[in-house]
């Protein structure tokens, strides 16, 4: 059961790698949640894949039957997808607002679109005011508590 | 139970404090005493323990009870114990720097519980002793860098922020299907355990396994070829925080790399760090190479990371006591002197009026201590005698004059002079040159901006003063890396340690 298994992981791996290395960041994205699908699966057969025992320990006893399943890879694999999930959140956001700033998310265009056409400002690293929401602008501007939602990641 | 508290508190501390600076989401005034308060006292509570440490061994806390193999351990050897020490003096500094650095836009933000959780993952990542720990702390340090460095969305900001998440995303899914691998070979993922048993699994496998972590950690920790992701990203976050990204996060990926390569993949020495000896002599000559291409001070200070990348790698391959204490020797050292460096940048871009070398000058004359600031820490990264850095690089070049390495040490000099080359460079350019025409020189700023910079500064001037216990420190986590019985009986009792010395055999 784990050799076909293992060739899936292989498939779908080389799959996201091959979108990965595409200049499109878009399908940059999907690249990689394909490949971090890939590993969570390669994780899981790596506990050996076995049928139908549940790893419960049976009452009066003192360890789960011979062949259950491996508990801890599931656990491992719970704990990735969801530190999987959050990171390609971020990563989609993160495209987006480059894509609301420079118009593009092709690699290759992004250097032209580079060069901020405003005046910076000497003073001080300003921060571009119009991703800054309602609730952060009062929040600057009076001290008082700001909605809980939005907020830290802009 | 003292010491439980006191291994826990280097991660717990600061994400404790991030909740509460969370909480207060919008009250600028309490998130900012919270955050230097944290860093103040995480910086003193790091040195009880290396104090700890140096008194009574390595400490460890299985959390939760559960004894090791099957809970998760915490482990304080002398080499983590010395990075939560660094880890957490950088903070300080840093949450000082940015309380006049990082513009409210970006406190408001939430630019400080951000930090703290960066701090927390950086410091859980050392003090771990299971390896699927160590991934999810570097993915709580990842995704905070990630906020940090894109905090603000100035266009740089996002395209250098793509190409960083885009890599480290990478190396994270290698870095989980090692993971994955290690596991389906050897049935434990705690680190004391995988040490024993990765000596009796069938050796070339675990050769592949050690290249695949070497291809996880590397890109962390910005190796030759895999650091291209630093050069594109470092300069364009305000200066605090390039200077904590500058000075730790590389790092984390080096102390992984050292862990990994003394403690896991030890099996077939004269394979594996021979590949890292290679990589190490690479990584220092193209970051030098690259540095003396550019003319924006943070560009220069970004590639100069590389380089000195490649000196703690050349420690770590050499795999000699003396070379190892050498590498956690440049570690302590290069930490406290780059990110020095970033800070002084920020303040030449404060007084000067840009970080472009072409745009700014005559700051020497017209501001003499922020000549010394700058010198200080620059002379320290060439390695003038007497600072750190001069140390630093006498003891790793010794090491390798030692094994008669006479390529690595040749690699090692003539990076060497390039970095004063490149630190001169921007000596002449930003200090000694009169200002262009045009430009005025401002006064110096706030004193929360130099008096971090003037106690790093002070800080290398000691270490290269007194370099004895440091060195002492040095030598003495050498010794535990390259005896990793000790590590192993700590972890999992005096049974485990005779069973490690029955597979060597």
């Amino acid at each position: 059961m784990e050799v076909p298994v293992a060739i899936t992981v292989g498939i779908v791996f080389g799959s996201g790698l091959y979108l990965v290395m595409q200049r499109n960041l878009l399908r940059f994205v999907f690249g990689l949640v394909l490949m971090s699908g890939a590993v969570n699966v390669a994780l899981f057969v790596a506990g050996r894949l076995t049928r139908g025992i549940a790893p419960l320990v049976p009452e009066g006893a003192k360890a789960p039957p011979p062949g259950s399943a491996n508990a801890l890879p599931q656990a491992l694999i719970l704990t990735a997808i969801v530190i999987g999930f959050g990171l390609i959140v971020f990563a989609l956001v993160l495209l987006l607002r480059t894509y609301e700033r420079l118009g593009t998310v092709k690699t290759d265009e992004m250097a032209a679109h580079l060069i901020d056409p405003r005046p910076i400002d000497p003073s001080a690293d300003s921060v571009d005011v119009a991703p800054l929401s309602a609730t952060d602008r009062r929040a600057l501007e009076s001290s008082a508590p700001p909605a809980p939602e939005d907020g830290g990641s802009a | 139970m003292t010491t439980s508290w006191l291994l826990i508190s280097p991660v717990a501390l600061p994400l404790i404090a991030a909740a509460v600076a969370f909480a207060f989401t919008g009250r600028r005034g309490v998130q900012r005493r919270v955050s230097t308060t944290a860093s103040l006292i995480l910086a003193a509570l790091s040195v009880v323990l290396l104090v700890q440490v140096s008194r009574e061994g390595i400490l460890v806390m299985q959390a939760g009870g559960w004894a090791a193999p099957f809970g998760i351990s915490l482990v304080a050897d002398h080499l983590a114990a010395i990075m939560v020490v660094i880890s957490g003096v950088m903070a300080a500094a840093t949450a000082v720097y940015a309380l006049a650095d990082i513009d409210p836009a970006r406190e408001a933000m939430g630019y400080h519980p951000l930090f703290l959780v960066l701090v927390a993952g950086i410091n859980g990542a050392f003090l771990t002793g299971d390896l699927f720990n160590m991934y999810v702390w570097f993915e709580v340090l990842l995704i905070s860098s990630f906020v940090l460095l894109t905090l603000g969305n100035r266009r740089a900001q996002l395209e250098g922020g793509l190409k960083y998440v885009a890599v480290n995303l990478v190396s994270s899914l290698f870095f989980l299907v090692s993971i994955g691998l290690i596991y389906g070979l050897t049935g434990t993922l705690n680190m004391a355990d995988l040490a024993i048993a990765l000596r009796d699994a069938p050796p070339g496998l675990v050769t592949v396994l050690g290249m695949l972590f070497l291809v996880a950690f590397g890109i962390k920790a910005a190796i030759f070829p895999l650091f291209f992701w630093l050069p594109a990203s470092y300069h364009t976050p305000p200066v605090a925080i390039s200077a904590i990204f500058a000075g730790m996060l590389t790092k984390v990926g080096v102390y992984a790399l050292i862990r990994a390569f003394t403690l896991l993949f030890t099996q077939d020495v004269g394979w594996t760090h021979q590949v890292l000896l290679w990589l190490s002599g690479l990584t220092m000559l193209t970051g030098v190479l690259g540095a003396a291409a550019q003319n924006e001070i943070r560009k220069i200070l970004s590639f100069h990371i590389i380089s000195q990348i490649g000196y703690m790698i050349m420690g770590l391959a050499l795999y000699t006591p003396l070379a190892l204490a050498g590498a956690v020797f440049y570690l302590v050292h290069h930490i406290i002197v780059k990110a020095n460096l970033f800070f002084v940048a920020g303040l030449v871009r404060r007084v000067g009026g840009s970080f472009e070398l072409a745009e700014v000058g005559g700051l020497y004359r017209k501001r003499p201590f922020l000549g010394i600031l700058f010198l200080i820490p620059a002379f320290s990264l060439a390695g003038f005698p007497p600072l750190s850095g001069f140390w630093a690089k006498l003891v790793v070049v010794l090491a390798a004059v030692e094994v008669r390495s006479w390529a690595i040490v040749a690699v090692a000099l003539v990076v060497g002079l390039l970095t004063i080359y490149s630190m001169t460079k921007i000596w002449q350019a930003a200090f000694w040159t009169p200002a262009p025409e045009g430009r005025e020189i401002g006064p110096l700023p706030s004193r929360l901006l130099w008096v971090p910079v003037a106690a790093l500064a002070a800080i290398t001037i000691v270490i290269g003063l007194w370099s004895g216990p440091f060195l002492a420190l040095a030598e003495a986590s050498a010794r535990e890396l390259l005896d990793p019985a000790g590590y192993v009986r700590a972890v999992l009792g005096p049974d485990a340690a005779a069973a490690l010395a029955e597979v060597t055999r």
